[in-house]
This record gives C-alpha cells, sequence and structure tokens, in this order.
C-alpha cells in the first residue's frame, strides 16, 4: 500500500512540476510581480530545488510528520485543508451511498423476478436515462427546480448550500438532500441494473431449485438464497465506488457549492494550487486502496469459500 | 398394495411456450407410485424425465408452461391446489434430491442451517435448537461421518458423494413419504454411486418412503427399482417390472438402451451399439410412432399410426409397450439382438423388414 501511494506520489508530481503550465510562483506574484519577487517566492517554496529534491523534501514531510505542504494559494496546511473538507464530502457519500442502494435494491430485485414485463421494462428504461444523464446536467435542473434562491419550488431548506451536521442536523439534511438524489441517481440505477442482471443469473442456479424444492416461500427464495448470492458482484462495485466517492465527488461538489474534496480539488487546479492537488491526489488513491482492501475482506465474509 | 396408490399420475402433459414453437416436453403420461415402491423412469436426456417429475412439485411452472393432467397425491390434485399448499407438500410429503450436488447446495450457508432451514418451513413451533439436532441425527443417517462436528460446515468442503448425501438428508429432515431422485448418481464417480444407491434403497426399505428414480442409466435402475418406465420424446414407450423388462424388452427404444450398455451376462467381445439417429425434435414432433425416424424395424404405417400404450400380450397387464410391431416379431428380434446380431441379421431372422438407421 505505502509503496503504491509512493508511485501515485511520484506520478502526480512529475505530470504537475514536470510538465509545462503556469509558473506557480508567478500566479502567486500576480500579474505586477517583478522577477525579484517571483524568484523570492520561488526560493520560498522550494521551486528552485532539483524536481527529486523538491520530491524527496515532500514525501519526507508526509513520511515523518504526515505534512502535505501549504497550499500555494492560501498558505494553509493541506492536511488540514483536507481534514476540514472531510465532514461535507462523507457527508455526501454516506448519503447518497445510503440512497442508491435502497432505491437500486427493491428496482434490481423487482425487475429480476418479473423480468420481461412492464415493471422491469419501464425500470430498466428509467435507469437507462439515469445512467445517460451527466451528473452536471442533472444538478443545474435539480437546482434550477428546487435551490433556494432561484428554485421554482423551494420545497428543501438550505437546498443549494452546505450546513455542517454540527451547525443543524435538520437543515444539514435537507440541504443535502438534493445532491444526494443528483449523485445517487446514475448510481442508482446502475446498481439497479447489476443486481438485476446477477439476480436474473442466480435464479438460474441449482440451489435456487433446491430451496424451492424445499417448500420455501418464494419471498424467502428470492430474497434470503438469491439476492444473498447476487450481492457479490456490487460488493466490489460498492468498495470502489465509496473510495472514489471519498475522494471527492468533483462534479456534484461543484454544481452544489459544497465544501468538500472534490470542491477543493477543483478549487486547487484552477489555481495552479499543487499541493493541494497533490495531496487531494494522494487522499484520494489513499481511499480508493483502503476500499480495495476492505473489498477483499468483505468478500470472504460474503463468500466463505474465499480464504486468504 | 391395498387401497390407491401413494401417487397417481394422469395424463400429465406440460408444454412450453418458446420462441421456436411450443415444446412438447412431457406428452400425456401416466403412472401411479404405491407407498413404499420404487419406480425407475429411464430416458435419453430431452425425454422428459426430469420435468415430468418437476411438474409434479409446480417445480416449472411459469408464464409460458402449460401443465394438463392430473397428479394425485393422497386424494388430491397437487396440479390444482393452491401455491401454498403445494409449498408446504414440496420439502415435507414430497421432496427432491438432483442431479449435481454442489451446485444444487446454496454456496453460502453452512449445510446446518439449510437442513434447519428445511425443517423450519414445514413444522410450526420446532427451535432452532430442536431442528439443528434433527438436522445433525439426518446426516447421522445418511452416513455423514462425525455429523456433530461436520453441521457447521459449508458445502464445499465436502466431496462430492457427501454432499449428494446432504442432499439426501435434506429430502429426509421432513419424513417424506415419496423421494423423487433427479439422476442422483449422475455426477458422482461409479463407487460412490453405488453407495448412494445403497443408502436410498436402504432409506426406502426402512422409512417405508417411495422413490422415483430419474436416471438415464438402465444399470441403477436394475439394481433398486420395482417398477421401471422408459420415456421417449416426452411419453413411456415401456413399462414392466424390471425382471420383465431386461429379459424380454418390447420396445425397439428399450433395446437400444440395453445394447448401449455393456452387461456381464453377454460375450465379452460383443460390441455396445448406440441408438443411431438424434432424439426427435419436441416442437415438431415425428408423425405416428414417435420413434419411428431412429427405428430399424420401420414400416410405412408406423409414419402414420400413432401406437397406443398396450399390454405386450393377452395376461401380461403389467408389462406394457407403444410398440406396432406383432408381438412376435418382436420377441424374436430381440432373441437375435441379445445374442449378438446386429439389427439387420434380427430383422432376417424374424422375417421382417429392416431400414438403416443414419447416425
Amino acid at each position: 500500500m505505502g509503496v503504491l501511494l509512493l508511485i501515485i506520489s511520484a506520478i502526480t508530481f512529475l505530470i504537475f512540476y514536470a510538465l509545462p503550465s503556469t509558473d506557480p510562483a508567478q500566479l502567486r506574484a500576480g500579474r505586477s510581480g517583478s522577477p525579484e519577487l517571483i524568484a523570492s517566492i520561488r526560493h520560498n517554496l522550494g521551486l528552485d530545488k532539483p524536481i527529486y529534491v523538491q520530491y524527496y523534501r515532500y514525501v519526507k514531510g508526509i513520511v515523518l510528520h504526515f505534512d502535505f505542504g501549504f497550499s500555494y494559494q492560501t498558505d494553509a496546511p493541506v492536511r488540514q485543508q483536507i481534514v476540514d473538507r472531510l465532514p461535507a464530502t462523507i457527508s455526501l457519500t454516506v448519503g447518497a451511498v445510503i440512497l442508491w442502494l435502497t432505491l437500486a435494491f427493491p428496482v434490481g430485485i423487482v425487475s429480476a423476478v418479473k423480468r420481461r414485463s412492464l415493471v422491469d421494462r419501464a425500470a430498466m428504461g428509467g435507469a437507462l436515462l439515469a445512467i445517460s444523464a451527466p451528473v452536471y446536467w442533472l444538478g443545474l435542473v435539480a437546482l434550477y427546480l428546487f435551490s433556494n434562491d432561484i428554485g421554482q419550488f423551494k420545497i428543501f431548506d438550505g437546498a443549494g448550500t452546505y450546513v455542517p451536521i454540527s451547525q443543524n442536523v435538520g437543515t444539514w439534511f435537507s440541504s443535502l438532500l438534493l445532491p444526494w438524489m443528483v449523485l445517487a441517481a446514475s448510481f442508482a440505477a446502475f446498481y439497479a441494473r447489476l443486481l438485476r442482471s446477477s439476480l436474473t443469473e442466480v435464479l438460474h442456479e441449482d440451489y435456487i431449485r433446491t430451496a424451492r424444492a424445499k417448500g420455501l416461500s418464494e419471498r424467502t427464495v428470492i430474497l434470503r438464497h438469491g439476492v444473498r448470492a447476487a450481492i457479490l458482484p456490487l460488493v466490489t462495485v460498492l468498495g470502489l465506488d465509496i473510495g472514489i466517492l471519498l475522494g471527492g465527488a468533483i462534479l456534484t461538489e461543484s454544481v452544489f457549492n459544497i465544501p468538500g474534496i472534490g470542491r477543493l480539488a477543483y478549487d486547487a487546479i484552477k489555481a495552479s494550487d499543487y499541493a493541494t492537488i497533490q495531496g487531494t491526489v494522494l487522499f484520494g488513491a489513499f481511499f480508493i486502496i483502503v476500499a480495495n482492501l476492505i473489498v477483499d475482506i468483505a468478500y470472504a465474509v460474503v463468500d466463505p469459500r474465499v480464504r486468504y | 398394495m391395498t387401497g390407491e396408490p401413494l401417487l397417481s399420475v394422469e395424463d400429465l402433459a406440460v408444454r412450453f411456450d418458446t420462441e421456436d414453437g411450443v415444446v412438447h416436453a412431457v406428452d400425456g403420461i401416466s403412472y401411479t407410485v404405491d407407498r413404499g415402491q420404487v419406480l425407475g423412469l429411464v430416458g435419453e436426456s430431452g425425454s422428459g424425465k426430469s420435468v415430468s417429475s418437476m411438474s409434479l412439485m409446480g417445480l416449472t411452472a411459469g408464464r409460458r408452461t402449460t401443465i394438463e393432467g392430473r397428479v394425485m397425491f393422497e386424494g388430491r390434485d397437487l396440479l390444482t391446489l393452491p401455491g401454498s399448499e403445494v409449498r408446504a407438500i414440496r420439502g415435507g410429503a414430497i421432496s427432491m434430491i438432483f442431479q449435481d450436488p454442489l451446485s444444487s447446495l446454496h454456496p453460502f450457508y453452512t449445510i446446518g442451517r439449510q437442513l434447519i432451514e428445511g425443517v423450519r418451513a414445514h413444522q410450526d413451533g420446532v427451535s432452532k435448537k430442536a431442528a439443528r439436532e434433527r438436522a445433525i441425527e439426518m446426516l447421522g443417517l445418511v452416513g455423514i461421518p462425525d455429523p456433530r462436528g461436520r453441521v457447521d460446515a459449508y458445502p464445499h468442503e465436502f466431496s462430492g458423494g457427501m454432499r449428494q448425501r446432504v442432499m439426501i438428508a435434506m429430502a429426509l429432515v421432513n419424513e417424506p413419504k415419496l423421494l423423487i431422485a433427479d439422476e442422483p448418481t449422475t455426477a458422482l464417480d461409479v463407487t460412490v454411486q453405488a453407495q448412494i444407491l445403497a443408502l436410498i434403497k436402504r432409506l426406502n426399505e426402512e422409512l417405508d418412503m417411495a422413490v422415483i428414480l430419474i436416471t438415464h442409466d438402465l444399470g441403477v435402475v436394475a439394481e433398486i427399482a420395482d417398477e421401471v418406465a422408459v420415456m421417449y420424446a416426452g411419453r413411456i414407450v415401456e413399462q414392466a417390472k424390471p425382471e420383465a423388462l431386461f429379459e424380454a424388452p418390447e420396445h425397439p427404444y428399450t433395446w437400444g438402451l440395453l445394447r448401449s450398455i455393456p452387461r456381464l451376462d453377454t460375450p465379452r467381445d460383443q460390441e455396445l451399439v448406440p441408438v443411431a439417429g438424434r432424439p426427435p425434435s419436441l416442437i415438431n414432433r415425428p408423425s405416428g410412432c414417435h420413434f419411428h425416424t431412429r427405428c430399424p424395424y420401420v414400416r410405412e404405417a408406423h409414419r402414420r399410426i400413432d401406437p397406443p400404450l398396450e399390454p405386450v400380450a393377452l395376461g401380461q397387464e403389467d408389462h406394457v409397450v407403444r410398440c406396432l410391431l406383432p408381438h412376435e416379431t418382436r420377441l424374436e428380434l430381440w432373441r437375435s439382438l441379445e445374442s449378438g446380431a446386429d439389427a439387420a441379421a434380427a430383422g432376417r431372422a424374424a422375417g421382417t423388414e429392416v431400414t438403416e438407421i443414419k447416425a
């Protein structure tokens, strides 16, 4: 895991430092910055050192002090920035995950059981739409309809803003409802389709026939025997999706103005704030790696045949 | 046996509506099973043997399936019973075991859990603990060593033969009166096959449990069946006691089956002869006798006339066959075939025309 993170950090480092783009020192000095000012900024940031020295310092900071450097833009420690932004991202992710799973399961199960019925076709058609709709478009439509300032139907308190949970749980919830729904839409659709195909396959298995032959109710057969086996592929994608989202849902956070890690990364990219970008990338990678690990563990829990 | 049979299947027909047409999987079969009796249903794949028995339990039901006829079990017609009552019988008074014991057991649950589930589905108010004891008892009964220690193991931790024993234990938890065994030994190796058959026979005798044994293997049937029905293209083409069926089979298809398996009582150098030709399509079934496309002794009329299932001769009501050849001709043909003659030679000996069947 450490090795993987090291490689990722090296690659992002190379991309942002070595490839030609705006000089961060120049950016900070402003339009009228004198060459002396730029040079001094370069020196302060350590940009005048060779790249391997810069990289060595960066990695050393992380390993020894868990220090990700300072934002070029705000001078705030990157670590602090990310930690500050984490609650918003976690709120968004957890809510969306719960929402899309509660949507996907019933839809996927009903579609699989009533395959080729009207319900199934309608559900899968809707799912296709939801998957195809880009998040930013869906988000803007949602804002246009429901946001607190420009919305046509102002039914969600605080929609279009973000209220931390520590401030007001009720408003936190209602302000996040829209982003949850927008973020969950495509995921719910994808998961419903995945569950449908997986469950359809499972329902043809011999052990489902056995369960029926035992005289179990159809409900027990499908839920306890069918779904239990059909969730395996969902576990994999769910783990990775959560990992990815914890690393920042850039589009959703940007559209809904949620101060999460995705938004942080977006702003950092706009400002060529390399240290912050680097930090968010590493964090994202960290979450994905951890998610992978958890998926592997979850696999062993779900499927007793898997042993490590 | 006194009184009415345990199970009486009357004119059972099962059709599947597919995109290519209607599949006549089972086409009007009738048989009875008495208490404690073992009925062997024999036939090649696609002859309708599995479908017919799964239909008894409503396991083939679907939007595109039509099931006709009557299936009387203890005075009730299983085909018209409401779903909840059929469910109570499924796994209760009638239980099933299947061909592949690994894929038939749920891979994610311990065998104990799967057995307990079966007990509790049929016996209200049984505590988990009592059900578990029952499960352990059954595992012991079917010959699983150390059942108490193995009850919490997963199916993949058992060998093939042990898995089939687990399946049988699962089928027995509710003391069924009828066990439907669908190719129970096909996926097992030969030595294990014999053990499983012996187990089924023992349980049949000890528990007075009737068995429908579905198989393509006449050897299996010979060992334990009290009655054998040979199926072809969704119908029973010959039915008799095993002694009669093996001594004096009268249907050309049965001859084919018998000549395609090795036997100890025939000369060693006698070749095994597969049944020529291919099984007929169940969508566009052959006219007349359904076997005529593969029968070397076919005559013109056989292509038009569909033979009924009739006693082979007067006074032999318990041996029925669906064949248009005269009884005497059939006997002579089999006598020659049994002694190693090929179809052409047998035909000459019996003085009947022989048509060559292309494989």
